[in-house]
């Protein structure tokens, strides 16, 4: 008894599931390294797992986690925002590839969002599921955005997008040896395009060009489907 | 540090006004990143105190996910009845738009800097 009130004391402040946050990241960033960076053991995706599990043991609700991991959150504002500094820092080589890089990243945006829906909804997908998967290749903080505009649910988009993230950096591997794609700019890319923040971070273990491009297919796809997004599924009917 | 951050708030903010007059299909913190990203144009560099707080968001932008994504929890039903649609149409669109942006970007690349060296020849 005493013991459990200890515990409904503690879990119901901010601070703990902020530090719980903290905590368990850095552990999964531990476990990363243990594994050798392999992108099935991506920090991400353990510390979501262990939390889950955490929370479903204490029998915890989202809410009661929320209350304190918000603070975290709401540091996704800033930093969609800081997203300005490499895509000004790289204006020059930008501006050199513009028009291959706007062709792509249109293409590629398109593909991503009608692939997507399109193949959920040929296989019965529910509307709320299918505008949750719609922004699943663009970076978080932008997808959230764009799934609480055209009435998703934000958390479960969110989730997808991670998902895509680690599926991006397993598939690009084979992608590029069968495409025979050897430079690394088209790479890193790819990479940013289809998979965001994950593939960036992968493509930037390739070199610093291919992290340079990734981070800036991963802008420019978030800004393009910001607007793109709602538009095919206002025009889809599904808005 | 802390002006950086100011600046980032303030460019947030000026974004999220911007989307709520304008009507514009963005989320707010999208339009802020281009108002700084067009302010740093008019400026012509990185200010020393927004590079040190923006370079820290972005290198631990991963952490930001996890609340939000820790969100699926409150979906596990509606992902139970539709995880293979899910596995499916996330696999083969992932791997759909891989191929088709890398041949793309290739080709385009191949064509533009085919097309500057010939006009560097005449």
């Amino acid at each position: 008894m005493e013991i459990n009130n200890f515990w409904v004391y503690f879990a119901a402040r901010p601070l703990f599931w902020i530090l719980v946050t903290l905590t368990v990241f850095q552990l999964a960033l531990w476990l990363n390294k243990k594994a050798r960076g392999h992108s099935l053991a991506h920090p991400v995706m353990i510390s979501l797992t262990l939390i889950i599990l955490l929370l479903l043991l204490t029998e915890t609700d989202y809410d009661t986690y929320f209350e304190g991991a918000q603070f975290i959150h709401f540091l996704l504002g800033p930093a969609t925002v800081a997203l300005a500094i490499p895509l000004y820092d790289h204006f020059a080589r930008i501006r050199r590839m513009l028009l291959p890089i706007l062709v792509s990243c249109l293409v590629g945006s398109v593909t991503a969002v009608i692939s997507a829906v399109g193949i959920a909804w040929l296989l019965g997908s529910s509307t709320p599921m299918l505008l949750s998967l719609a922004p699943k290749s663009v970076t978080s903080p932008i997808a959230i955005g764009i799934a609480e505009q055209i009435g998703g649910y934000p958390s479960l988009a969110a989730g997808l997008v991670l998902i895509t993230g680690v599926i991006g950096c397993l598939l690009a591997p084979s992608v590029f040896r069968i495409l025979k794609i050897q430079d690394d700019s088209v790479k890193g890319f790819a990479l940013g395009l289809a998979a965001h923040g994950f593939g960036t971070a992968y493509a930037l273990q390739m070199s610093m060009l291919a992290g340079a491009f990734a981070g800036l297919a991963m802008g420019l796809t978030g800004v393009f489907s910001s607007f793109l997004v709602p538009l095919v599924v206002r025009l889809a009917g599904l808005g | 540090m802390l002006v950086g951050f100011i600046l980032l708030m303030l460019c947030q903010l000026l974004g999220e006004i911007l989307v709520v007059v304008s009507g514009l299909p963005v989320p707010g913190p999208v339009a802020g990143m281009l108002i700084l990203l067009i302010g740093l144009m008019i400026h012509g560099e990185v200010p020393e105190s927004l590079r040190l707080p923006a370079e820290g968001l972005i290198r631990h932008l991963s952490l930001l996910f996890i609340p939000a994504g820790v969100g699926l929890l409150v979906h596990l039903e509606r992902l139970a009845q539709e995880w293979w649609i899910l596995a499916i149409s996330l696999v083969v669109s992932t791997l759909v738009t891989l191929v088709i942006t890398a041949w793309l970007m290739q080709r385009l690349q191949k064509k533009q800097d085919g097309a500057e060296v010939m006009h560097g020849d005449q």
